[in-house]
């Protein structure tokens, strides 16, 4: 293929990863902004999204893949939602939210679900089958004696199904901005984060409102699970990567800045990918990592924020 | 350093933990040659979180650090051991002295993070340089090259001894610092950073001396264990090894001298039998961890230290 | 020549200038006390003086040498030793180990160290409580245990941010009281709410509004200074 086509596919495919890691940082930004403190198991609730999505489709084999599918995408963040919901009102609202104490008792809880995943669903990867998966061939312009020309080029070509994750994760990001800017949850939410004792003092229950946004972080995070399954198989030890992204994207986005998070999440997903597919993926995360520690440094409130505080 | 109370009860501890692994079945011997010196990680890890209060998550980078530097030097270049031992402790030290440069412009959340980032990067370059480090997969150091001081270091009952004496050193050396008027400093940063910058302390000198010395130690734990078991490997550079040294000082009692020790012990053997039923062996490693941050947060030598014994360091 | 002075000292936050152009002399062996409404600086322009925030223009001198760069533990060194308005000593500890700790940044004779340490307890009548933990002290000891953390280090200046704050008065009466005593060991850059403590030791009284020094005098002075009249002890 030649250079053009080939970024271009290069791109398109950063562009479905970039939308599930938006929904997934999204998830880990809303629980950092609000609550003030940082999920470490948050990779975790991505693998269990995406092993539960396995696990309902399995199941329900005797329908057609997309109603397993459709089940899977609604049930699984929900289940998540409920682990996450639990973790908060066991573990993390039982150390008073210090943010210390929260990141070593979350790296509990990390192993605590990746194990139970090995000893419930086993070691192997398990893939989804697509709902839909039609091969789109992408045209090409080319010079020829003519003028410009358009032709289609060998290996140009994206699935249905990769566009509708980009598609859905829109649509999902837009319904997050809503719920968070146009309803009175969101309303309670910003008023927590701004100040939780005036919030508190205003008849707001924190505590309610912690364990709601956990619950929605982790959801968030089987959202992206789910819609990825059907690329690239679910595992047990899936969640690494998407913990690391995502860190990546909320530091630079600066930390509980939303607006900035997306920012981050598009510039870190396709440069990612693009770094991955020209060069070796293990120096892009070499650089990405390098880049996070000199950040929170230096520029402790993201890159992408107008003004430091 | 006077030999007081607290002097005394940890070398009681360390002549008895002697004759107790002498008698040991085989097995355990073995077991325990690993655990003493895993505890001297621990060790380290314990003068930077247990006494200053800086919660790294990224010592596995210090370890691996003298893994390497001595696995690298003595397996590759052909280094004598003992020159190789050195720099992998150099290797610990500066590394520690660059991290704790910028790492400690942060503080808290931060702090752990950028020290996770750092160590994340030292982890996926030794996955670059898969030609020499042979990635996940790593390298045995041949046996003819693990002789120290004209000691064989690869016989049981060699082992098991020099790693005897490494906790020893470690775990006296720690009470030396601890005593210092540096390691007054430190606990002074724990406890109230503020108010020791402005009783005229250099806080971030005494912090980067903190992590300098557990740097080093760390260092020397990997380098020793590269020694002793002759296999360097990537394992040792990732996030587990960072968690680890939390967990077995957590478990034991933070900024205790003796903690560390059991905690490594404790652990490894909860790890060990719990391996025997499944392969999610890690699972125990997620729970302690949980009930110790939720119900015992100074650990079982603090919690005894609190309760009983004051005087106990 | 002064003991520490102040020269067109400028700090903003944001658009606010909490410190405007104030210039301070402090001069050796006096009780200079630093007054003003709430909001009007004085404890930006005492965190600027011991160096926890740094100015935005403006020098700091101390005895002749220019400390406007030095960072707060150097300024500690150099022999300014600061309380703290929030009481903040070492929970943990015995009271006899914060003292301790405090006389080690300065003194490193043994001796000398010991001696330092019990006239400290001494001074503040905390001499029988050595070995209780400073975190389960009452709060009016606490505030007494500050202060010998800061006479320990037998500092040149000693600055005082509201030790009064708090007390009841009868422990207020003790604070000045012990004020008066330590004007023949070191200089009190005293800042104080309570002005009856301030007129019963002050030697020189600096008032702050707006984060500009309004006024400056003796006590009497400042006392029938008309404006300091309307803006403060009048309102």
């Amino acid at each position: 293929m030649e250079l053009g086509p080939h970024i271009l596919l290069a791109l398109l495919e950063s562009a479905v990863s970039t939308a599930v890691l938006a929904l997934t940082a999204i998830g880990l930004a809303l629980v950092f902004g609000i609550m003030r403190v940082v999920n470490v198991a948050h990779g975790e609730f991505f693998m269990l999204g995406a092993v539960l999505a396995w696990w309902i489709t399995d199941q329900l084999t005797a329908f057609s893949p997309a109603v397993g599918f459709a089940v899977a995408l609604v049930l699984s963040p929900l289940l998540v939602g409920a682990i996450a919901y639990a973790s908060d009102r066991i573990v993390i609202n039982r150390v008073d939210y210090d943010p210390e104490r929260t990141i070593v008792a979350t790296v509990g809880l990390l192993y605590i679900f990746q194990q139970i995943s090995l000893m419930t669903f086993g070691p192997d990867a398990r893939p989804v089958e697509p709902p839909f998966n039609t091969r789109l061939a992408i045209p090409w312009l080319e010079i020829t004696e003519q003028g410009w020309a358009v032709y289609w080029p060998w290996g140009l070509s994206i699935t249905s199904y990769k566009l509708a994750v980009i598609a859905i994760s829109i649509v999902l990001l837009i319904g997050v901005w809503l719920v968070l800017s146009k309803t009175r949850y969101g309303l309670i939410m910003r008023a927590t984060q701004q100040d939780k004792d005036i919030a508190q003092a205003f008849g707001i229950r924190i505590e309610r409102v912690y364990g709601l946004v956990f619950a929605a972080g982790g959801a968030l995070a089987a959202m992206g699970a789910v819609l990825i399954v059907p690329i690239q198989q679910a595992h047990y030890l899936m969640g690494g990567d998407p913990l690391l992204l995502s860190f990546i994207v909320v530091i630079l986005g600066g930390l509980g800045s939303l607006s900035g998070t997306l920012v981050a999440a598009a510039i870190i997903g396709l440069s990612n990918g693009m770094i991955a597919v020209f060069f070796s993926p293990t120096l892009a995360k070499i650089l990405a990592t390098l880049l996070v520690a000199l950040v929170l440094i230096w520029r402790p409130a993201g890159l992408f924020t107008r003004s430091s505080r | 350093m006077s030999m007081d109370r607290s002097v005394l009860f940890n070398i009681g501890l360390l002549l008895a933990l002697l004759l107790v692994v002498l008698a040991l079945p085989e097995y355990h011997q073995g077991n325990f040659a690993r655990i003493m010196v895993l505890a001297c990680f621990a060790c380290a890890y314990n003068i930077s979180f247990g006494y200053t209060g800086l919660l790294s998550l990224g010592h596995a980078m210090f370890f691996s650090a003298g893994l390497y530097g001595v696995g690298l030097t003595v397996q590759l270049l052909e280094f004598p051991s003992e020159i190789g031992f050195l720099f992998g402790i150099v290797c610990g030290l500066v590394l520690a002295v660059a991290v704790g440069l910028l790492a400690l412009r942060t503080t808290g959340v931060s702090f752990m993070i950028v020290t996770l980032m750092f160590s994340q990067a030292f982890f996926l370059t030794v996955l670059l340089f898969g030609e020499f480090t042979r990635g996940d997969e790593g390298f045995v150091i041949s046996q003819d090259k693990r002789t120290f001081l004209g000691i064989d270091l690869s016989s049981d009952d060699t082992r098991l001894i020099v790693s005897w004496v490494l906790i020893s050193l470690c775990v006296l050396g720690c009470q030396v610092v601890v005593r210092s008027r540096l390691g007054k400093v430190l606990v002074a940063i724990r406890e109230n950073e503020e108010r020791t910058q402005m009783l005229g302390f250099n806080v971030f000198r005494a912090k980067l001396s903190a992590l300098a010395i557990s740097g080093a130690m760390a260092a020397l734990a990997g380098g020793a264990y590269s020694l002793l078991f002759g296999y360097v490997g990537a394992t040792f550079a990732s996030v587990q090894y960072s968690i680890f040294p939390l967990l077995w000082v957590l478990l034991g009692g933070t900024g205790t001298l003796i903690g560390p020790l059991i905690g490594t012990a404790l652990m490894f053997y909860l790890i060990d039998i719990s391996s025997e039923f499944t392969t999610a062996y890690m699972l125990v490693a997620g729970i302690v961890l949980v009930l110790l941050t939720l119900y015992v947060p100074e650990g079982i030598v603090g919690t005894i230290r609190r309760r009983l014994a004051p005087w106990i360091q | 020549m002064p003991l520490l002075e102040a020269h067109g000292l400028i700090k903003s936050f944001g658009g606010l200038r909490a410190t405007d152009t104030v210039d301070l002399a402090v001069e050796p062996g006096t009780v200079h006390a630093l007054i003003g409404p709430n909001g009007a600086g004085k404890s930006t322009l005492v965190n600027l003086l011991s160096g926890r925030i740094l100015p935005d223009a403006g020098r700091i001198v101390l005895q002749g040498q220019d400390i406007s760069k030095a960072p707060a533990y150097r300024r500690v060194q150099m022999g300014i030793a600061y309380t703290f308005q929030i009481t903040s000593v070492f929970p943990n500890m015995t009271i006899e180990a914060n003292v301790e700790l405090a006389a080690m940044a300065r003194h490193k004779a043994r001796d000398a160290m010991a001696q330092a340490v019990d006239h400290a307890l001494e001074t503040v009548g905390l001499s029988d409580r050595r070995q209780q933990l400073a975190g389960d002290l009452a709060y009016g000891h606490q505030r007494l245990l500050e202060i010998a953390l800061g006479i320990v280090q037998k500092p040149s200046l000693l600055i005082l941010d509201e030790p009064t704050q708090g007390l009841g008065d009868a422990e207020v009466q003790w604070f000045v009281d012990l004020l008066k005593s330590l004007r023949s060991e070191t200089t009190l850059l005293l800042i104080e709410h309570n002005m009856d403590v301030v007129m019963a030791v002050a030697d020189t009284i600096t008032v702050l509004q707006f984060g500009r020094v309004l006024a400056s005098g003796d006590p009497e002075s400042i006392q029938s200074n008309a404006a300091v009249q309307s803006a403060y002890l009048g309102g």
